[in-house]
């Protein structure tokens, strides 16, 4: 390690009302290493970052950068002195071109030849294997290649130091192979990487060093490659939470949902159409489908919630056609829906839980001839809260005043607690904290367990390992086969993810198919 | 109906469009960086009272549209204050400066009412004013209808082709994106909303001292509130603005000459007709929502506060 380190940072402290993000950190980064920042949800490695960028500035504690102590004044004063930073959600402009995008991040004087600008940008991101078309628009690339075009922004700013939050949470495991490939190059140049994840297994492989936040403070510090991925977890949970669970064997019975045939053409122009999507869903079993985000995700979720409407004869509960049926309708028939997003879709930020419990919960005594029956229903958010270990103030807070993790075991009991006999997830556990994954995937095995159909719509394929009977993956639109979990390699999944399966068009076909793949 | 009576009609409507397509273009450029000011009825009248005011006080036609012009900018800064710096609901705080701006200039201009002033005189351009039908139409105009597709052209390339044109799109459809990429969002929209006050005080200055050179109250008579819209019909696109505008300019001409034409029926209906045709046109146009939402700014009405 050189002597000066390229960036370090000394007792830093930010305080927020009510919450002390960063509690005298100490961080230490040399040149030309890749050193990882653990932590859970709400560790404070987002504000760390943002001090480091000066989005925001320390109450206490310096930044020393190159061996001087500089106060970062804000994202362009960063940049300028070689802080490169790539975002968790991207800060790209959609409707703008790839060049555009970057040509605003760099000083007018390099910026205004257009042409020369496209040149050095097809240079930079073929030498670094990363292919971009300067001239795209934004919103028409994949999420993969929107985090290439700002990393390849940062490597025409020529960073020291490059920040990337959760890179891999978006990739699909081959991109992560290739990004990961990028990010040694760079650091043989010598340029010093930051890279924050969840994910353990990655940071073995590709981290020098790691740090280990919780609750504001540096819990620990290590070499990744030659600790166990238990104990660096241990390190970011602390003693007293369970890693994960294990599913048991399931018992399946007879078919609840098919969907037969779906076609959806979209409507929205970012947006993937559903292209002749087959499934047969039993009770009793999850069923996870896999597949980068923006593959149809989303709009099979509005179809199956009833958001979309389908022709006649595409969806069926118990062979009962649904497809003309609204979300409220498909309620009733035991449909519970937890959408990606838990602010504005799931839940509304700014009722209360108890509200928010109504909104879905209706149905279940809560409402009597169009009164509501107040002491049943905060009886009923007092359960949710209760059950699924939901920690709020009290029944009274806000939605969008619980974190992340806490919200979503809220909407995860506010449905689960109704006995659906479909329950489809999305995301369920999204940027949420192990110790609340953990019970979100409890409570997903408890409704299965009791005879419900679970769908999940994931991209952690370490969970739907975990949890899901049958596995399949959703590209472009197109459904994978659904195969049982144990009989699905990862490698094999993967492929399915890239859009690498056999069409099944006529059920018979995909019967074929499972059975080739079994 | 002979040549020279479809010519006066096309001129009268590039006369009548003239003072939409200022105020709406202002309005754009404000729009597009993410800032909706509800306040245009209110700035395009205190340009005009006070472009009228110094014009009469002054003799000069100049002096007059440059006071027009200053007191649509100090107006909207008023809006950006509250709006911009202090994060206040755009949509209240605009209305607030309409309402303000109505009550206002019928204070201070009620002494100058019934007061005429020879207005801008129409320039014929050499040479180009000679072609038929489409000199006189375009080419016989006096000079704020000029400074108007002028300044339209500029708007067109800045917003195309310039790096401070990427940064408005920018700002407005990103300004968390904008911030984190160092763009300094407040001062970008403040110069936005500047703008869109200068380009209404100059509207107010061509109905007071151009189009009828005298001050009435109220002489905007809705013009700011069609501008709103038609930005929105627009979507955001200046070429089609210059359509909208002009196809108000026509319908409210083409009243006139049914009116003329002995249609004395239904003035109250007729009258109508510009708004509805404009709308209607504009509605048709802009309802593909794929093509529209890659003009769309995105963060639109939305106050940015910069975190801390």
């Amino acid at each position: 390690m050189a002597s000066t380190a390229r960036l370090e940072l000394v007792n830093i402290v930010k305080q927020y009302p009510g919450c002390r993000a960063n509690d005298g950190v100490h961080l230490r980064v040399a040149a030309g290493e890749i050193h990882a920042l653990l932590g859970e949800n709400g560790a404070g490695k987002s504000t760390l970052m943002k001090v480091i960028y000066g989005v925001v500035q320390p109450d206490e504690g310096s930044v020393i950068w190159n061996g001087t102590p500089t106060l970062i004044r804000g994202p362009r004063h960063a940049r300028d002195i070689g802080v490169g930073m790539v975002f968790q959600h991207f800060s790209l402009f959609e409707t703008l071109t790839v060049a555009e995008n970057i040509a605003l991040s760099l000083p007018a004087s390099e910026a205004r030849n257009t042409r020369k600008l496209e040149t050095r940008i097809r240079e930079v991101s073929t030498r670094y294997g990363m292919a971009l078309d300067p001239r795209r628009h934004v919103s028409n690339l994949s999420i993969g290649e929107r985090q290439r075009v700002e990393i390849v922004r940062c490597l025409i700013q020529q960073s020291a130091l490059l920040i990337l939050d959760e890179p891999t949470s978006v990739l699909t495991p081959q991109e992560v192979q290739i990004l990961f490939r990028t990010l040694r190059q760079l650091s043989a140049e010598g340029c010093s990487i930051l890279f924050i994840s969840h994910k353990l297994q990655e940071v073995r492989d590709l981290c020098h060093t790691a740090t280990v936040m919780r609750g504001g403070k540096v819990t620990g510090s290590c070499v990744p490659s030659e600790v166990s991925v238990d104990d660096i977890a241990r390190m970011m949970v602390g003693s007293d939470t369970p890693l994960s669970t294990q599913a048991t064997p399931s018992r399946p019975g007879d078919v609840l949902l098919s969907v037969r045939q779906l076609s959806h053409a979209t409507t929205d122009p970012f947006g993937t159409r559903l292209d002749a999507i087959d499934m047969e869903l039993r009770a009793g079993e999850i069923v996870g489908i896999a597949g980068v985000a923006g593959n149809g995700q989303d709009e099979l979720l509005r179809a199956l919630s009833g958001e979309r409407r389908s022709e006649v004869g595409r969806l069926f509960i118990d062979g009962k056609d649904i497809g003309q049926a609204g979300p409220a309708q498909r309620r009733q028939a035991g449909v519970a829906i937890v959408p990606e997003e838990r602010l504005g879709r799931g839940a509304v930020p700014g009722m209360s839980l108890v509200a928010n419990t109504l909104l879905t919960a209706y149905g279940r005594g809560l409402v009597k001839r169009g009164w509501v029956r107040s002491a049943k229903v905060r009886e009923y958010t007092a359960r949710i809260r209760e059950r699924f270990d939901v920690r709020s103030a009290s029944i009274d807070s806000t939605a969008a005043s619980l974190s992340g993790g806490n919200l979503q075991k809220f909407i995860i009991g506010r449905e689960a607690l109704q006995q659906p006999r479909l329950m489809v997830a999305s995301h369920p556990t999204w940027g949420v904290d192990v110790g609340s994954a953990v019970a979100i995937h409890e409570a997903l095995i408890q409704l299965r367990d009791q005879g419900a159909t679970v769908l999940l719509i994931s991209e952690d394929l370490d969970e739907l390992y975990q949890l899901c009977d049958r596995i399949g993956a959703l590209c472009g639109g197109r459904l994978s086969p659904l195969v049982p979990t144990s009989e699905l390699g990862i490698e094999q999944l993967e492929q399915w993810m890239a859009g690498e399966f056999p069409r099944s068009d006529t059920p018979e076909l995909a019967a074929e198919v499972i059975h080739a793949v079994a | 109906m002979d040549t020279l009576l479809i010519t006066n009609i096309l001129a009268a409507t590039i006369i009548a469009g003239t003072p939409l397509l200022l105020v709406a273009l202002g309005e754009l450029v404000c729009e597009r960086s993410g800032v909706l000011n509800l306040g245009q009825e209110g700035m395009m009248l205190m340009g005009a009272v006070m472009g009228f005011i110094a014009a009469v006080t002054s003799g000069s036609l100049a002096v007059g549209v440059l006071v027009a012009i200053l007191a649509g900018i100090v107006m909207s800064l008023l809006f950006a204050l509250m709006a911009v710096t202090l994060a206040a609901n755009q949509y209240a705080a605009g209305l607030a400066l309409t309402i303000f701006g109505t009550g206002l200039s019928a204070f201070i201009g009620s002494s100058y009412v019934g007061q005429s002033i020879s207005g801008f005189p129409k320039i014929a351009i050499p040479y180009l004013s000679d072609i038929p039908v489409l000199g006189p139409v375009l080419f016989r105009q006096d000079l704020l209808v000029y400074l108007s597709l002028l300044l339209f052209v500029l708007a067109f390339i800045f917003l195309r082709y310039t790096r401070g044109g990427l940064i408005l799109r920018a700002v407005g459809e990103s300004p968390e994106a904008a911030n984190a990429n160092g763009m300094r969002v407040l001062a970008v929209r403040y110069l936005a909303v500047a703008f869109g006050g200068g380009m209404a005080g100059l509207a107010g200055a061509y109905l007071s001292l151009a189009y009828t050179p005298m001050w009435t109250e109220n002489m905007t008579s809705g013009r700011g509130w069609i501008a709103l819209a038609l930005v929105v019909f627009a979507t955001w696109k200046p070429e089609r603005v210059l359509l909208g505008a002009y196809l108000f300019g026509a319908a409210s001409i083409l009243h006139l000459v049914l009116q003329g034409l002995g249609w004395r029926s239904s003035t109250e209906l007729l009258a109508m007709l510009p708004y509805i045709v404009t709308i209607a046109v504009l509605v048709l146009l802009s309802c593909n929502p794929a093509r529209t939402r890659l003009n769309t700014p995105l963060s639109i009405g939305q106050p940015y506060r910069p975190s801390k």
